[in-house]
């Protein structure tokens, strides 16, 4: 087997993975703290490329031409305004549903990603839209025409996204925001006995899990250089597979569930087939599900008697 | 009391004009079909944008044989379960005399088999898949037998298909994109990548079967990716792997630009070929920048944005703000062809009886006289190649050589 393409196509992969990881996040918290799929986080991603492209052109017209600046400002923005609109989501379309019956949220959230994916395409124009370039330059190894490379832009993925899933796992496991969110998923009725306001840790939740959704945004944009407003429904899928694949509800089984899945996608296309790389990948996931119902570091439901 | 009066003969006044308005049944219905929602969106607006402005003008003209032309828009959404409800129901409820579209052939073969039933004449501006005017169904009567002349009529008529289009066929096309590879590129090694869908892989086939009468090896990969992704740096790893010096696309722009920009961004230089559907200013933002499209050729049939017959038309769409690129125009034929065959016929419903008008006679239109063979397809559809340019623009490549 050839070295470098079995490098390239890791890369390929752990890129791709990285994207995953950072949206399945938003459908792993959510889970974890209500025990709802949020269908609507794949449009609430796509929304975030949209405010990339705006944060871009205002940016541009203030004169700022640093890219690494405005890369970070872009994020800043998009962060701020698509966790606004993921808890303006909770807040009017889940909340008046929490006592509902279980399948309500679930319609209620597929109506709310068909009204965003619809308003955008309306509001936007259904055009391809595309943004430039602005991170240039690549690490090359090997000879002129045989060689495993990877783009700056990509490894600003990764690292990104390692860093991203480190501070929220830090603010899980060690800060008092995230002893609140731990002790409403384990127990939202005792937690609001002692004090806790669990409404507002749920919004909050839907906040940092579209606040992810908008790194993921910001650099799969920058990445690829163009969205339409469909780009939510199949990344939205593949974040969701991730997130079961890793274990719905754990924060590091959301990374490890896209990191496996974009490697399975990637090693698959390049080396059997493209034709069939989701026919593989979902194959995967049944199998992981069949040996391991709850994912790979889900925790297995325990029945209370 | 005083006040209601009028108000009471003012509204039988309105009902009885409306009803009359009705009795008299004036108006054609063009339905419209195509995607207006998903991810081929804007060749749906193309079509409309064509249709809605040819028939506005035929109405400015004066209509046709005194009735006025009123277009439906109808979403199929490129979905082929969708496009057929969407014919069920411009046929069933709307009732529409005859049907422009629709885009994606995955969409336009199973709704044309319910315009077949209902003989209604539908006109594809963009459906280049042979299918859609192949009907396993069909076989040519012999009529000359029948002695009864009413019958021997309709025996004949039935020979004609109400399924037409304006633009070509992917065979024609697939082996204009073959001869280029061929004999202007010299290629050593293709590799060719289809999305999987109807229009796409079938043009993809058709490519390849040319390669092959070429006396070209086999393609050293085949291979399909998936709609609606992004990321295919998978398969341009393989197809760099692979050491392709062409790549040949059969899909759509969506994928198509982001499939060139990281075959660029990962260093590989192979020319890249794709056909009609990439034929859209979106091509270049989707695939993010004027750099990556700079060089890349595209099969598309005559740009009837130079064809001197469509030059006031294509002024009038400009002037209103609207570039009537890609499929615009091809539309604007096809409602056109549909006007001319009402008017030479005097018939609106019959979509048998249109269809043999316009083999029999052709129609001018923006895109000159054109005439169809009984299938339905156009007998003379020559498809060119482009080539994308630095500035973001496309043009024949023969052209530039002149």
């Amino acid at each position: 087997m050839d070295f470098y393409v079995l490098g390239q196509q890791i890369v390929n992969g752990l890129v791709l993975g990285s994207t995953y990881g950072l949206i399945a996040v938003g459908y792993t918290m959510v889970y974890g703290i209500i025990g709802m799929i949020n269908f609507a986080h794949g449009e609430v991603y796509m929304v975030s490329a949209y405010l990339t492209a705006i944060g871009l052109a205002v940016l541009a017209y203030f004169g700022i031409s640093n890219p690494w600046l405005l890369i970070g400002l872009t994020m800043v923005f998009a962060i701020v305004f698509t966790s606004l609109l993921g808890v303006t989501i909770e807040r009017l379309a889940y909340r008046p549903l929490r006592r509902a019956n279980r399948l309500a949220p679930l319609i209620s959230a597929i109506g709310v990603s068909l009204i965003l994916q619809n308003y955008v395409q309306l509001s936007q124009g259904a055009k391809n839209q595309g943004v430039p370039t602005l991170v240039e330059g690549v690490f090359r190894m090997g000879s002129e025409d045989h060689f495993f490379q990877i783009t700056y832009m990509q490894m600003v993925i990764i690292i990104v996204a390692i860093l991203a899933m480190a501070i929220l796992n830090f603010v899980v496991q060690h800060t008092a925001l995230g002893r609140a969110c731990r002790a409403t998923q384990q127990d939202r009725q005792m937690a609001q006995i002692l004090g806790i306001d669990t409404d507002k840790v749920i919004a909050l939740v839907f906040g940092i899990g579209a606040a992810l959704a908008a790194v993921a945004g910001v650099l799969i944009t920058l990445n690829y250089g163009s969205f339409d407003f469909f780009v939510g429904f199949v990344t939205g899928v593949k974040a969701f597979t991730a997130a079961v694949l890793g274990g719905i509800g754990s924060l590091p089984g959301a990374m490890l569930g896209g990191i496996l899945l974009g490697l399975a996608e990637s090693l698959f296309a390049g080396f059997v087939s493209s034709d069939y790389k989701d026919v593989f990948a979902f194959a995967l996931l049944v199998g992981i599900l069949i040996f391991r119902p709850s994912g790979l570091l889900g925790k297995p439901t325990v029945e209370k008697v | 009391m005083l006040t209601r009066f009028p108000r009471l003969a003012l509204s039988i006044a309105l009902v009885s004009w409306s009803a009359l308005g009705h009795a008299a049944g004036k108006e054609i219905l063009i339905g419209v079909a195509g995607p207006h929602t998903g991810s081929s969106a804007p060749f749906g607006l193309q079509l409309w944008k064509g249709a809605e402005k040819a028939i506005e003008d035929i109405n400015k003209a004066g209509g046709v044989n005194g009735s006025m032309l009123r277009a439906v828009k109808a979403d199929d959404a490129c979905l082929p379960a969708q496009a057929k409800s969407v014919a069920n129901k411009l046929v069933n409820t709307d009732k529409v005399n005859a049907v422009v579209g629709h885009f994606c052939s995955s969409s336009t073969i199973p709704a044309a088999g319910i315009y077949r039933e209902n003989n209604v004449l539908m006109i594809t501006p963009a459906s280049t898949n042979p299918r859609v005017t192949e009907d396993e169904n069909y076989k040519a009567k012999d009529c000359k037998a029948i002695t009864d002349k009413a019958k021997q009529e309709q025996c004949e008529l039935s020979n004609y298909s109400v399924i037409m289009r304006t633009c070509g066929r992917d065979d024609q096309q697939g082996v204009e994109a073959a001869n280029f590879i061929v004999k202007e590129l010299k290629a050593k090694s293709v590799a060719v990548i289809h999305d999987k869908d109807t229009y796409g892989q079938g043009l993809a086939d058709a490519m390849r079967a040319h390669l092959k009468i070429l006396g070209q090896k086999d393609p050293v990969l085949y291979e399909g990716l998936t709609r609606g992704e992004k990321d295919f740096n998978a398969i341009v790893t393989k197809i760099k792997a692979a050491k392709a010096d062409v790549v040949y696309f059969g899909g759509l722009y969506a994928e198509a630009g982001p499939l060139l920009r990281q075959m660029r961004e990962q260093g590989l230089k192979a020319s890249f070929i794709s056909g009609d559907g990439i034929v859209s200013n979106d091509f270049l933002s989707a695939a993010g920048g004027v750099k990556f499209v700079e060089g890349a050729f595209m099969t598309f049939g005559a740009d009837l944005r130079n064809v001197p017959t469509g030059k006031a038309v294509v002024e009038s769409f400009r002037k209103s703000g609207y570039e009537p690129e890609g499929y615009t125009l091809y539309s604007y034929t096809a409602v056109q062809a549909i006007a001319a065959a009402m008017k030479g016929t005097g018939e609106i419903q019959d979509g048998r009886k249109l269809s043999k008008w316009l083999v029999e006679n052709g129609a001018d239109t923006v895109m000159g006289k054109i005439n169809w063979s009984p299938k339905g397809d156009l007998v003379k559809s020559a498809y060119v190649m482009y080539v994308w340019d630095k500035a973001g623009k496309y043009a024949e490549t023969q052209a530039k050589k002149l």
